[in-house]
């Protein structure tokens, strides 16, 4: 990337060369800085900023101990805990799910592999509603495997379970998508040079390509559970809508929003934001840090 | 950048009689999670016939709603399209202080719930939110009209085309746009026929995935929507009522469109990563 | 180039994107505005759908014989409080049907769109129609319920939406509190509606939804149902369902209220007025009995009698003191409902 590349610019220097401009930005023949960061930042503000700013003013309203006590009182907790904590388990089993994909996709040629592999962003270009109706069609007691898992006495639709299983179906194409040129590119000498050194196909299989795996993983795994947290139009028809069971935290909001709550939903909306934009950086921190430690 | 074929590379890692139980683990996991969903779509919507079927698309509520979703997408998708062009030009092409914060920025929708999306808007422009006496007083509607649908659809759809054009831009560099400018090429012919034609199938495939989310986006447009038959109900939306209207065969013939759309949606786009494999940002390309 | 006049340029480009914003904004290009007042928005709740698809078009056909011109009706549909809440937040209702009285007042509270004393503006509380809470249950009642107290039989699961989002749901609580209130007073009540609602598996935000998960999806072992709606689910899903009339129920009381401050905009006082006394008109009174809502004109109140079960109904003012005091007592935040509602 080329901002490795360029030195940073001598501020001393810069300033008897540029007074003010080159103090934030460095000199470049190609024309159109201004244009273009202007129109960036005035199209995010009304989009983004401004809109941003609502959210984050509403919830005070109710003071800072009312804030707090709409985000613990029970039934918010448990909807957080269990959009946050189920769309942390679906996208932890999307990564075992997506690399098996992934891998066999990748590594081998089989009849109908490229159709198959087409397929894998239909839940991103699938929309949600219609996800979230036909999932609930086949998962409801009496669709054909919702039928099957009534019969060993697990209730799918309408359960945790069904809104994992929605959130799954989310965040499974992030973490092929993810793996698959990681996987194209993998050194196969590696793996040889392994193979000559005895190493058993599972040996070579945890020790020598999982590393070289787990930053595109992780950044799956972490968009998958990015997705997750926020989705709604897939799981409303499944989840079953049962306070502090499951009710997910978006809609609660929509219920907050119905009973005239407009702070407590922009409460509950910030609080999301937050959560989800805080654990995004994490997250990078981390890949970071292990892109780094892999090149070291 | 190293060159990836799409044709199918042989692991060299050779475990006997497990390459096939791989394969039937994939299928299965794809065919109830992800296949499943689409052939029931198809199913029910054509569960009563052909003739229903189109009835049911030819209803005039149908029809609006299909026209509504059109023209939403019609003014959302160019805008974010101008505005990723925009900003990857500022962002690719320049270095400044800020830099990595504005990308944060452009990214943060991404940490959005669509509920968030639409809720921010009522928080503005709703009867009770900080412009609603503006608006009420100056009879302009926003929520629960054309606007709102537009508003809530551009935020969620935000980040897909500068997401996709950054990184392409920043690998390519700009040595050609400045070896123009020496040449004596305007700002804007240096664009129009340098930057462009390079960019070009990368936009279109932000392009792509942007209007699929703006077309289907159902939890944003539903906060703001008001459901009014033929008048603020999306494509999505509409499937939502009809479901509700107990009518499955119409709501899944509405998801059929929608659904077939997603498919077209994914036949351009793998056509993209086939044939332009090497005009997309690092990570499409397969 | 020079500096400055790149950065003119910018600021030329950031005024042309915050211009589109704003021009997508501007009323010509907003829908429905209704520059000749021949368009009406009816926001209604949830199981009037059919009910409102007819008597629009025999008032639309009204008013064409009457005045010769053509107008068009528009209906949004949802759970009551939800669509409440849209009008509160903007939604241009010319006139709202809603499941409960509680959700109008909130309309006139909130955005004061209409006067407070709305409701004695048009006759019967300005409920053209009444209806009542009864139970569905699976063909040949194979749990055999025929009354409140068998709704809290160990292993009987219930259907109701969440009465904090659905009018029908906050009528069906209040008959099953009134149910308590007759055999032993206010505790006993408490006490049944806790157990009661220890026995619903999953809680809907609206009537629609409740019956979707009932007849479509197979959950629960009996929902408590509008009256209408438990006959509509039987036309719909053909008969393998069965009507329980409890030993008694709840007079509901869904009213209709014109926006005052909507209409005057719109320039649509005529019409929405028409419209709301429409209702009472023996021709709209019809459609309603046919629909299974019960008819308050005598005439087709006799014709659609028999498919009416007589039987023992509290009102909300007799019993409960008025919806003010209900909604405050059971359904605010804090409120009986979010006392006794915890699920296992």
């Amino acid at each position: 990337m080329t901002d490795q590349a360029i030195p940073r610019l001598d501020p001393t220097r810069g300033a008897a060369a540029r007074p003010r401009l080159s103090a934030w930005r460095e000199p470049s023949i190609l024309p159109g800085f201004g244009l273009s960061l202007g129109v960036t930042l005035a199209y995010l503000g009304v989009i983004v900023v401004l809109p941003l700013t609502a959210l984050a003013i509403r919830p005070w309203e109710l003071g800072l101990a009312g804030v707090w006590h709409a985000l613990i009182d029970p039934r918010v907790a448990a909807a957080l805990k269990l959009s946050f904590g189920l769309s942390a388990l679906a996208a932890l089993l999307s990564a075992p799910l997506g690399l098996l994909i992934a891998w066999t996709l990748t590594r081998y040629a089989f009849p109908g592999r490229r159709i198959l592999d087409a397929l894998v962003d239909l839940p991103f270009a699938l929309p949600t509603a219609v996800a979230g109706i036909a999932l609930t069609a086949i998962y409801a007691p009496n669709g054909p495997l919702g039928a099957i898992a009534a019969k060993f006495g697990i209730k799918t639709a309408y359960s945790p379970l069904g809104i994992f299983i929605a959130l799954v179906f989310i965040g499974l194409p992030f973490v092929v998508r993810s793996l698959q040129p990681v996987l194209q590119d993998l050194d196969n000498e590696v793996e040889e040079a392994a193979q000559t050194l005895g190493a058993t196909a599972i040996q070579r299989a945890v020790f020598v390509i999982l590393p070289g795996l787990l930053p595109a993983l992780i950044s799956g795994v972490s968009l998958a559970f990015a997705r997750a947290v926020g989705e709604y139009g897939s799981v409303v028809f499944i989840a079953g809508n049962l306070p502090m069971k499951t009710e997910i935290a978006p809609l609660l909001i929509v219920i907050k929003l119905e009973q005239y709550d407009y702070a407590g939903a922009a409460a509950v909306g910030l609080a999301m934001v937050a959560i989800s934009f805080g654990v995004l950086v994490v997250i990078n921190a981390a890949q970071t840090w292990l892109a780094k430690r892999g090149r070291a | 950048m190293t060159a990836v074929t799409p044709a199918a590379p042989i692991s060299r890692i050779r475990l006997p009689g497990i390459a096939p139980l791989l394969v039937l683990a994939s299928v299965a996991v794809m065919g109830g999670l992800v296949i499943l969903p689409l052939i029931t779509v198809f199913q029910s919507a054509f569960a009563k016939g052909l003739s229903t079927y189109l009835a049911a698309l030819k209803d005039p509520d149908a029809q609006a709603a299909i026209r509504l979703t059109l023209i939403v997408a019609a003014i959302a998708v160019p805008l974010n399209a101008a505005f990723g062009i925009a900003a990857a030009w500022c962002v690719a092409k320049f270095e400044f202080r800020g830099k990595s914060a504005l990308i944060t920025l452009i990214d943060l929708p991404f940490s959005f719930s669509p509920v968030v999306s639409g809720l921010v808007w009522v928080l503005l422009f709703g009867a009770q939110g900080w412009f609603g006496d503006y608006l009420v007083e100056h009879d302009i509607k926003i929520i629960f009209a054309l606007p709102g649908l537009v508003l809530a659809t551009i935020l969620v759809t935000l980040p897909f085309v500068a997401r996709e054009l950054i990184p392409l831009m920043q690998g390519q560099g700009s040595d050609e746009e400045a070896a123009a400018l020496t040449l004596g090429a305007s700002g804007f012919t240096t664009f129009w026929k340098i930057t462009l034609p390079n960019i070009r199938w990368a936009l279109l495939y932000g392009v792509l995935l942007c209007n699929a989310r703006a077309m289907g986006e159902f939890g944003a447009v539903s906060v703001v929507s008001g459901h009014i038959r033929g008048q603020t109900t999306t494509l999505p939306l509409h499937v939502e009522v009809l479901y509700n209207d107990y009518d499955f065969v119409g709501a899944f013939a509405a998801a059929s469109l929608l659904a077939s759309l997603g498919l077209v949606t994914l036949l351009l786009k793998t056509a993209l990563e086939w044939r332009h494999a090497g005009d997309l940002s690092a990570g499409r390309k397969r | 180039m020079s500096h400055f006049k790149i950065t003119r340029r910018g600021l030329v480009g950031a005024g042309a994107v915050l211009g589109g914003a704003a021009a997508t904004g501007l009323p010509g290009l907003a829908f429905g505005a209704p520059a000749l007042g021949d368009t009406l928005l009816n926001v209604s709740y949830d199981p009037t759908r059919e009910l409102y698809k007819d008597i629009n078009g025999a008032y639309a056909a009204y008013w064409k014989g009457k005045t010769g011109k053509t107008i068009t009706i528009n209906q949004s549909h949802g759970g009551s409080g939800k669509q409440a809440r849209s009008v509160i937040d903007g939604l241009q209702a010319d006139v709202v049907t809603l499941a409960l009285a509680a959700d109008i007042d909130e309309i006139a509270k909130r955005a004061k769109l209409l006067p407070a004393n709305w409701q004695s503006r048009l006759p019967n509380n300005s409920t053209p129609y009444t209806s009542t809470v009864v139970f569905l249950v699976k063909k040949g009642n194979p749990w055999k319920i025929h009354d409140w107290p068998d709704l809290i039989r160990p292993g009987i699961q219930i259907i109701s939406p969440n009465p904090k989002t659905s009018g029908g749901a906050r009528w069906a609580y209040l008959a099953a509190y009134a149910y308590g209130l007759k055999h032993g007073g206010d505790a006993a009540a408490r006490d049944y509606i806790t157990k009661l609602y220890k026995q619903a598996p999953v809680l809907p935000t609206g009537a629609r939804d409740a019956t979707t998960a009932f007849a479509q999806r197979g959950l629960g072992d009996v929902l408590l149902s509008w009256e209408n709606e438990a006959y509509l689910t039987i036309e719909e899903f053909g008969p393998h369902y069965d009507i329980v009339y409890p030993s008694q129920s709840i007079l509901a009381e869904p009213p209709v209220a014109l926006l005052d401050k909507n209409v005057d905009r719109h320039n649509t006082r005529l019409l929405a007025e028409g419209y709301l006394n429409f209702l009472y008109s023996p021709q709209a009174q019809d459609i309603i009995g046919k629909h299974h809502f019960r008819p308050r004109e005598a005439k087709a109140a006799a014709k659609y009698a028999a498919g009416f079960k007589q039987i023992p109904l509290v009102t909300i003012d007799d019993t409960f003191g008025g919806w003010t005091k209900a909604q405050a007592r059971h359904f605010a935040d804090g409120g009986v409902f979010d006392q006794i509602y915890k699920p296992s």
